[in-house]
């Protein structure tokens, strides 16, 4: 018997399989990006083709999900097209929603595919009531994925003072610095999300072992070294141990993974409308995994045991094995 | 937390018995099933296409030789190698046998087991993550690997799955990072 | 166009007492070479209130000196107070510096610089922008030159502005790392990022400088030292450079770029005049190069 839907689940696809794995899990919204720059996670090997695509939203509709389509990059100059025709495939694919941030993007989806429903990418780092509403009113969004940096506090007080509903993140990778104006990787690699698509590129990544220490390097730069009894990590440049007045810490922020389960009906509460799992890098395994759990947490909004329930099931999924409730609440800052 | 690649690893002996045992019809088998899985599934060698050919060496810490795999769709080749052969592959993936295993079919997550370090990788990260977003595409079972379907594939992968699952189970391998198929 | 190459002093970032707040831009009024000024406070709301009962008295005194002054907004407003002051700077009828999307639409068109704190990486968004004011672009720092001149080319009539000289502003956050580290956090930080006037240094584990910290914001450790000569520039679409404050001595710093622009110093000698003065870290120029911004290509 299905539960009365309290929150939209949306829930990464970086695949067709696990795009499918995502659906059979429970999700009642997949997102994923064409194999190219135009999208935030322009991993190696990962994404969809145009016809993937499409198949894919047949698959998902047949099941009663939805499928949204991140063009959430910041198109090159001189090369716009290439992300106009990314919003006209998915249009043409039957996506449900857009994911966008630059305002060449917004424009172009807003005026050629008026029908087409237009979300706003975190991406466009948009946290305050001024900043959503220029984006509603000029481009007509009709929800803005919130930065990862207010409190529930902050999100309830946001909801009653925007038009446009808001999607929240919930489980995975945790962006530190405002999202989609971060030049760290840049800076080490010469490739940025903004740039290119991806933070902390394989491209540029090297692991060295030597004796015991295992380093993990970004660019030439050692942002992390990891003991024989230390679970390794991918060397994501904010998540690093870096010195400052003599001492080691991870300076920005601990390599633990976002997990708001215990605060999913406070969320919902505070006029949240989705909740998002972050993860399109991550395989068919962690699909499945977070999405039934927080399904099952999602379906049951008011039950403390199945929210706490989720923790322990993605112990093994998280990043150095820790999780946090990130800046919900609100002594992160 | 142990040290990488020695859960779930081939007990000794086992080792002892496979070293002498002959390399070429290894070669030859292994080099046939990856060319003939190519032509089948071209569009899983499609996510490789930049890195054509993409080779590496997979090195199972509890075997006495290691494969060095070209992946080239029609064109592949998997040879086996010494341990200590010099190799041309910059790129290195080692894990216990039953842990590579369980890579390929989908057993393991592999960010998971990188995390605990029951799998380790040298050299070419973004080739490595590349073959890692491919195999997860390929949905790679033992008979999809053969080409088999019908009755006979539902066999074997039952026979495997489970055989697998209890080798895992005996040699202390890590648990499954989901739910098995089917259940 | 003018065929002069102008020299901007962008706002400053660090939090410098108002005292020497005052002593540094009465020096910049009557003796720096530049002909625009940044005044405001662009990282934290918390410092306003020392801060801002001097941009008056500054302003005037800049503009009595014969620079033109434009006021910069937070790049990242945050609470209530920092968003109502923020609504009603972008009010005001001299230009304004917009470093968040939160201010374009109550700035309601009046002309506007596009700080390098807003995600402009085309011809399209910046075109769409220049309907809401814009008539002045500081490239976010990362972006290529050649990016940049393919949208200056494309907008003729928007004023292109480099940032040339300083620690790169590389990310924002809600997080401020000064109190982090201090074990603090920013409602509680006890203004500790004052004893840190470049910001604080980041060493990799190696002991190899990489970045600062500045309370929300991180910056490179290198300086960016962006030299061209004027001919350069003009063909890149480029009309201004922005020298970003430090403790060095910003009077000569602009002298050297104003001589550089002048012809009276090549690019290579203007370098060498730059590297004797004690920066706060090595000089970088490799973002313009669709390179890693920490590194430096020679002129």
């Amino acid at each position: 018997m299905a539960a009365v839907q309290s929150a939209e689940l949306v829930c990464p696809a970086g695949t067709p399989a696990a795009l499918r794995a995502a659906v059979a899990a429970g999700a009642h919204a997949v997102y994923c990006g064409f194999r190219n720059e135009t999208n935030a996670r322009n991993f190696p090997g990962l994404n969809f083709s145009e016809s993937e695509l499409a198949n894919a939203v047949e698959f998902a509709h047949g099941r009663g999900s939805r499928v949204f389509v991140t063009v959430n990059t910041f198109a090159r100059a001189g090369a716009v097209d290439l992300w106009r025709q990314a919003v006209d495939a998915a249009a043409a694919a039957g996506a449900d929603a857009i994911l966008a941030s630059d305002i060449a993007v917004l424009d172009h989806a807003a005026t050629r595919h008026p029908n087409l429903r237009l979300h706003l990418s975190v991406q466009a780092a948009a946290g305050t009531p001024e900043a959503i509403g220029f984006y509603a009113e000029t481009f007509g969004i009709k929800r803005a994925v919130l930065p990862r940096v207010l409190s529930v506090e902050e999100i309830a007080r946001l909801n009653t003072e925007i038009d446009v509903e808001t999607e929240v993140f919930v489980f995975g990778g945790l962006c530190v610095m405002a999202e989609g104006r971060c030049a760290l990787s840049s800076y080490a690699t010469g490739k940025s999300p903004n740039l290119t698509g991806v933070c902390s590129p394989p491209s540029h990544v090297n692991y060295i072992e030597d004796e015991d220490m295992l380093t993990a390097k970004l660019g030439g730069f050692t942002i992390d070294r990891f003991a024989p009894d230390e679970p390794a990590g991918y060397p994501t440049l904010c998540k690093g141990r870096f010195i400052t007045k003599g001492c080691a810490s991870h300076l920005f922020e601990d390599p633990v993974t976002l997990n708001a389960a215990a605060l999913l009906v406070s969320l919902y509460r505070a006029g949240a409308s989705a909740f998002k799992i972050e993860g399109r890098q991550r395989g068919k395994a962690y699909v499945t995994q977070v999405v039934k759990a927080f399904r099952s947490a999602v379906d049951s909004l008011d039950d403390d045991e199945a929210a706490a329930a989720v923790a322990p099931r993605l112990a093994t999924l998280t990043e150095g094995g820790r999780q946090t409730a990130g800046a919900y609440r609100k002594v992160w800052r | 937390m142990v040290d990488d690649s020695s859960r779930g690893t081939v007990p000794e002996f086992v080792q002892t018995l496979i070293r002498p045992l002959p390399r070429l019809p290894l070669t030859l088998v292994l080099t046939r099933i990856v060319r003939r899985f190519g032509a089948r599934r071209p569009e899983v060698f499609e996510r490789l296409a930049e890195y054509d050919p993409l080779t590496l060496l997979i090195d199972p810490s509890d075997l006495p030789f290691s494969f060095r795999v070209r992946l080239a769709g029609t064109r592949s080749q998997v040879d086996v190698v010494g341990k200590t052969a010099p190799c041309e592959a910059a790129t290195r993936v080692r894990a216990s046998l039953l842990v590579l295993m369980g890579l390929l079919d989908g057993t393991y997550d592999a960010d998971a087991l990188f995390f605990s370090r029951d799998l380790t990788i040298e050299g070419d990260t973004e080739a490595v993550l590349a073959l890692r977003n491919a195999i997860e595409e390929a949905e790679l079972t033992p008979a999809e690997l053969l080409g088999l379907t019908g009755l006979p594939a539902h066999l074997l992968d039952r026979t495997a799955g489970d055989s697998l699952a209890l080798l895992r189970r005996q040699l202390g391998a890590p648990a499954p990072s989901h739910v098995a198929r089917g259940q | 166009m003018s065929d002069r190459i102008l020299l901007s002093l962008g706002p400053c970032f660090f939090n410098w007492s108002t005292n020497d707040l005052a002593n540094f831009y009465a020096r910049i009024a009557d003796e720096a070479p530049v002909d625009r000024v940044y005044l405001g406070e662009v990282i934290c709301g918390k410092r306003m209130p020392f801060t801002d009962p001097l941009w008056p008295g500054l302003i005037e005194r800049l503009e009595r000196a014969g620079k033109s002054v434009v006021v910069s907004m937070l790049a990242l407003p945050t609470t209530t107070r920092e968003r109502a002051a923020m609504q009603e700077l972008v009010t005001l009828d001299r230009a304004v510096e917009i470093n968040d999307v939160s201010g374009i639409a109550a700035r309601e068109g009046r002309p506007s610089v596009a700080g390098p704190f807003l995600n402009i990486y085309n011809e399209v968004a910046l075109t769409a922008l220049a309907a809401h004011g814009i008539d002045c672009w500081c490239p976010t720092v990362e972006l290529p030159l050649a990016s940049i001149t393919t949208v200056a080319q494309a907008c003729p009539d928007i004023e292109v502005e480099l940032f040339a000289f300083g620690r790169l502003p590389l990310a924002v956050s809600g997080r401020c790392t000064h109190a982090r580290l201090h074990g603090l956090n920013k409602d509680s930080c006890g203004f500790v990022c004052e004893n840190d006037k470049e910001g604080m240094a980041v060493e990799t584990l190696d002991g190899r400088a990489f970045l600062a910290a500045n309370g929300i914001q991180t910056l490179s450790a290198n300086v960016q030292c962006t030299l061209m000569t004027t001919e350069a520039l003009q063909t890149a679409g480029v009309s201004r450079l922005r020298l970003s404050p430090h403790s060095v001595d910003m009077i000569v710093v602009a002298r050297i770029y104003r001589a550089m622009l002048d012809r009276e110093l090549t690019p290579t000698e203007a370098e060498n005049c730059l590297t004797e003065l004690s920066l706060p870290g090595e000089p970088c120029n490799a973002y313009l190069a669709g390179e890693p911004g920490w590194q430096k290509i020679p002129v």
